[in-house]
């Protein structure tokens, strides 16, 4: 079975907007992906080292007063679920190690956790990610919002230069 | 003044991620081959549905002010922190460009069976855990040259807000046309059934 064609760029960036303009409605927010990252870090801390993470001023502020923590939790799942049923309908679905045609699976998957732990640093530096600050910040043309995607967009063209041979 | 609600209840964030990763997933934005390419300028999908969603949010929430329906300051507007901010989309492009996703991109990663998107989650609360044992002497940096609280591009240039939509539009198809012209050059955007190979079928007699 050949997959069905992704949206038109045009047409899957309105449809993002109206959603994200939904979000506003529903909640006076916008949506947020990070946050989610943040609880689990959290959540896993007090589990394997309960008096260190209650005393992290970091996450233990976070687990005391943060009252998006629910909410981005649901949300963050319902869009794993929301993707899952994009990708089965769509016919693209496949369990894998997506990397580029000459990149070795382990080189990839260090590439990954490298990725992952600097996405780490940087959204809670930033207080938010591509979706919560870049995305939402930029529809309510918040200025936080333009620094960070700014910021994102330039390094994103310096770092794919040093890793291109990787992808291609 | 009918909106917003304020429902940031489990029902609402069901609804908005669901929306959320479906049209992630539709867009292309769980491969990281496509996403990448944005930089490679291979795919300019990234720049072209984030800045056409940006726009129509922007104008639906000015439209929405201008009928009175939503009151000015009545959504959440996060306050710049100029060093952390500027800082932190940094290390997220990076991240980005050498891992293939941001947090987001990830969660519809991993829906398409990605397993590299699940190694990406791991790192970033390792991240997330370094930011917090760190936190000590990162405060300082957190919390430099913090701007007005909730500053918008309108308090910041004093340019109403309907010409700043209609700016970021033209500046968005500029991009749009010159994002084509550059794709089509260098033999993108990728598609689908690029992305995903039909397996191999059998060969049924004809």
């Amino acid at each position: 079975m050949s997959p069905r064609p992704f949206w038109p760029p045009l047409w899957a960036g309105i449809a993002l907007g109206l959603v994200l303009f939904l979000t506003f409605i529903l909640t006076g927010h916008g949506l947020g992906a990070s946050g989610f990252f943040t609880r689990l870090t959290a959540d896993f801390g007090q589990w394997v080292m309960p008096d260190l993470t209650a005393n992290n001023r970091y996450l233990g502020d976070y687990l005391r007063s943060d009252p998006l923590r629910a909410w981005i939790t649901w949300e963050v799942l319902a869009a794993f679920v929301g993707a899952l049923v994009g990708a089965l309908s769509g016919r693209r679905f496949r369990p894998k190690i997506e990397r580029g045609p000459s990149s070795a699976i382990p080189s990839r998957l260090l590439m990954s956790l490298l990725g992952g732990v600097l996405t780490g640093l940087g959204a809670r530096l930033a207080r938010g990610c591509t979706s919560g600050l870049g995305l939402s910040g930029g529809a309510a043309l918040a200025v936080g919002g333009f620094i960070f995607l700014i910021g994102f967009f330039v390094a994103g063209f310096l770092f794919s230069f040093m890793v291109r041979r990787y992808w291609k | 003044m009918i909106w917003p609600l304020y429902d940031s209840g489990i029902a609402a964030g069901l609804l908005a991620g669901f929306l959320f990763g479906f049209v992630l997933e539709n867009a292309g934005f769980g491969s990281p081959r496509k996403l990448t390419g944005q930089f490679r300028l291979e795919d300019w999908s990234v720049f072209k549905v984030m800045f056409t969603a940006v726009i129509v949010a922007a104008a639906l929430l000015w439209l929405s002010k201008q009928l009175g329906l939503m009151g000015a300051e009545s959504y959440h507007i996060p306050t710049p922190f100029y060093a952390a901010m500027a800082v932190g989309g940094v290390l997220v492009g990076a991240g980005f460009a050498i891992g293939g996703y941001c947090p987001g991109t990830s969660v519809a990663g991993l829906a398409g069976g990605r397993l590299d998107a699940l190694v990406f989650m791991i790192g970033m609360v390792a991240g997330t855990a370094l930011f917090a044992a760190w936190f000590g002497p990162l405060e300082d940096f957190y919390l430099a040259f913090p701007g007005p609280e909730a500053q918008t591009i309108m308090d910041l240039t004093g340019v109403p807000e309907w010409l700043i939509i209609l700016i970021l539009a033209l500046v968005g198809w500029g991009g749009f046309k010159l994002g084509t012209k550059v794709e089509r050059k260098l033999g993108g955007p990728y598609k689908a059934e690029d992305l995903f190979p039909r397996e191999k079928q059998v060969r049924s007699k004809e």
